[in-house]
């Protein structure tokens, strides 16, 4: 029985002495791929997927429906066919892009609402950080392994629901309308990234699960639906309209409305997807009529543009999703490790 | 540099560590040496677990220094960590994956080749009994058998030291026998030394060769087992109980009162205690005798284990002041 466990032999001490500067971040690779491999075979990844792809092909295909009609009806083309069929709803169904921007938070939540606490609920935490991997390829390792499953999500869900389009309509996309789509596709694994830093923020600052669930969920709650609600009255309490005919007042008012909104994530994305979708949008925000003298009515923006129009956005969100994960990152590192 | 049979791989130095007010480990002294399997002993809130937490380079001591295998934890835990292998207390595992296949996240963090990975842990597997479970999903293993697996996940990157924070706490006796032998096995075959803590001295006194008793945060003494009682009573007095005959407590008392040597006498129901400074048995039988008075019983009072663990872990008493007599009355 005493050679059931072979004694490290020199050559493979040797073997780990060179492979050590080839291996030097073994630690990443080896938690990313644990944990994007833990996310893809997951319960919660693949119900949410599946609430996600279900309501998107339902939204895609009353989408076409509804399209038709009116086509028909306007007997008149639309250069954009294709990119309308994500943001028309039906009587009975919103777009597309609502279930995204309503659902997506939801992934994003799910995957990393117990990314650093349950690691700690259940013991496996002092364990981690006590191999020889340096500390931050735990937190980092976790992040990217759950922005690589989005992204695989997001990018997989465009193209299922696309080519489901493709098939109701009959219409291609032309090259212009493929890039938008692929621009709003990573808007949108920005815009979930943003959810899943925060939930990681929040599992890292929370010792329970659960709470740190909530936490995440009251946010996603808030910033969805109450906060435009409150900005509005922010915005009337800081700007009040007392005469609808004063336009200055009125302006006011508008300006501080949307200065408000563009706290909230959500509203962020909605407009750039809106703008990414939609070539005809020119401009975000209260647009006065001279400022409108001499644009041709209609014409939409090169991809370019539309880009540049929503350049803050992106810029704001990309922020917003790296101070999340920074203010986690910081707060996993100067923790202190006790089981229990 | 040192010894060969004595050559140290854990060596702490005055390490103490303050949560604010609180002093956790006070100047902790500490020598472990290559191959001996080392018991760090206390009640629960010793400061056991900290200690181990320094000594890995995860918690920074207050003052002092910590060597481990050479190296400072502090400026290079990648290299402590490398060579020891640390099974916490309450050792998790990821509960949908399999016991190999948490193994085998142990030897990617470490980076070790994937083939030679999966034959080693195979190996080790079979040395703690779980070959058969390999391919269970930890959610259904028992706290014996998780126990197990975290001993084979520690062994799993070829350590050179092994550290067990309280590897017997929740299991049952059998599973405790069970895993206490595994240990001693398993440092010998793979020739690792063992750092364990426990509160349980009965448990890990078999395995121990030397033991430390932790306790408030200082290492109060430490040693082989057997010299343990020796170093503890040392500095107390030695107890000497006295049966004399009915009706002559009192000029027993008087005349053992005279001897050179004693310190003190208590009388108690049929006899008398003595605390004195060294063995005077001889000398009470003696005097005793020749003045006619009839000796029923003399017996010598040494420190067992069990009045170690009274003594230090059961609480209530304060360092420095050992009381002899309920000692000795324990030990009766």
């Amino acid at each position: 029985m005493a050679s059931a466990i072979p004694a490290p032999s020199p050559a493979v001490r040797r073997e780990t002495v060179i492979g050590r500067l080839l291996r030097r971040p073994a630690g990443l690779g080896a938690v990313f791929r644990k944990e994007l491999a833990d996310h893809l075979s997951g319960h919660r990844f693949v119900i949410l997927v599946g609430l996600v792809v279900v309501a998107g092909l339902a939204a895609i295909y009353v989408g076409a429906r509804t399209l038709r009609d009116t086509l028909t009806q306007a007997s008149q083309s639309d250069p954009f066919v294709f990119l309308r069929l994500f943001t028309t709803g039906g009587s009975s169904l919103p777009p597309f892009t609502f279930f995204v921007e309503f659902l997506g938070p939801l992934l994003g939540i799910a995957l990393a609402f117990d990314a650093i606490n349950g690691e700690r609920v259940r013991g496996t935490l002092s364990r981690l950080v006590s191999q020889p991997i340096y500390r931050d390829a735990i937190i980092n390792g976790k992040f990217l392994a759950g922005l690589a499953a989005l992204a695989i999500m997001v990018f997989a869900l465009g193209g299922l629901v696309g080519g489901l389009g493709l098939v109701l309509t009959g219409v291609p996309p032309t090259l212009e309308e493929f890039l938008r789509l692929v621009a709003f596709l990573a808007v949108t694994v920005v815009y979930i990234g943003f959810w899943l830093s925060l939930a990681i923020l929040f599992s890292t600052l929370l010792r329970q699960t659960v709470a740190s669930a909530l936490a995440s969920l009251a946010t996603w709650l808030f910033f969805s639906i109450f906060a435009g609600l409150l900005f509005g009255l922010v915005a009337d309490a800081v700007a009040p309209v007392t005469d609808s005919q004063d336009a200055m007042q009125v302006l006011r008012n508008a300006r501080w409305n949307l200065a408000l909104n563009r706290l909230s994530p959500t509203l962020l994305y909605s407009e750039a997807v809106e703008t990414l979708l939609n070539p005809q949008v020119r401009s975000l925000g209260p647009l006065l009529l001279e400022q409108v003298i001499g644009a041709v009515p209609g014409a939409p923006l090169p991809l370019g543009q539309s880009l540049l129009l929503i350049w803050p956005h992106l810029t704001a969100l990309t922020a917003a999703m790296l101070i999340c994960f920074m203010v986690a990152y910081i707060a996993f590192m100067r923790q202190e490790v006790r089981a229990g | 540099m040192e010894q060969p049979q004595a050559h140290a791989v854990i060596e702490a130095r005055g390490l103490t560590k303050r949560y604010g007010q609180r002093t956790v480990v006070d100047g902790l002294d500490l020598t472990v040496h290559e191959g001996e399997i080392f018991g760090l002993l206390g009640p629960n809130g010793a400061g056991k677990t900290t200690t181990i937490l320094m000594l890995l380079g995860l918690t920074e001591p207050t003052a002092g220094t910590a060597r481990v295998l050479g190296h400072d934890p502090l400026r290079e835990p990648l290299e402590v960590k490398r060579q020891v292998g640390y099974l916490p207390e309450n050792v998790g595992f990821y509960d949908d994956l399999t016991g190999f296949e948490n193994l085998l996240y142990t030897a990617r963090l470490n980076g070790i080749d994937e083939r030679e990975a999966r034959a080693h842990i195979a190996s080790l597997l079979e040395a703690v009994g779980l070959a058969s479970a390999a391919d269970r999903r930890v959610r259904e293993y028992s706290r014996g058998m998780r126990q197990r697996l975290g001993l084979a996940d520690v062994l799993v990157k070829r350590p050179r030291i092994i550290i067990l924070d309280e590897p017997t706490l929740g299991i049952d006796p059998k599973g405790v026998d069970e895993v206490l032998q595994l240990i001693a096995r398993l440092s010998q075959e793979e020739r690792v030394t063992v750092l364990l803590s426990s509160h349980l001295l009965h448990q890990v006194q078999r395995i121990c060769h030397r033991v430390g008793i932790f306790v408030g945060g200082r290492l109060i003494a430490q040693g082989p087992v057997e010299s343990l009682a020796r170093q503890l009573a040392g500095a107390a007095p030695l107890v000497v109980e006295v049966g004399v005959g009915a009706g002559e407590q009192s000029r027993a008392e008087h005349l053992v009162r005279a001897i050179d040597g004693v310190l003190d006498v208590t009388a108690y129901a049929d006899g008398l205690v003595l605390s004195c400074r060294q063995d005077v048995r001889a000398e009470v039988a003696r005097t005793l005798v020749t003045h006619g008075l009839s000796l029923l019983h003399l017996r010598l009072h040494t420190y067992g284990l069990d009045d170690i663990y009274r003594l230090y872990f059961q609480g209530g008493m304060q360092d420095g002041q050992r009381d002899p007599r309920s000692v000795a009355s324990g030990a009766a």
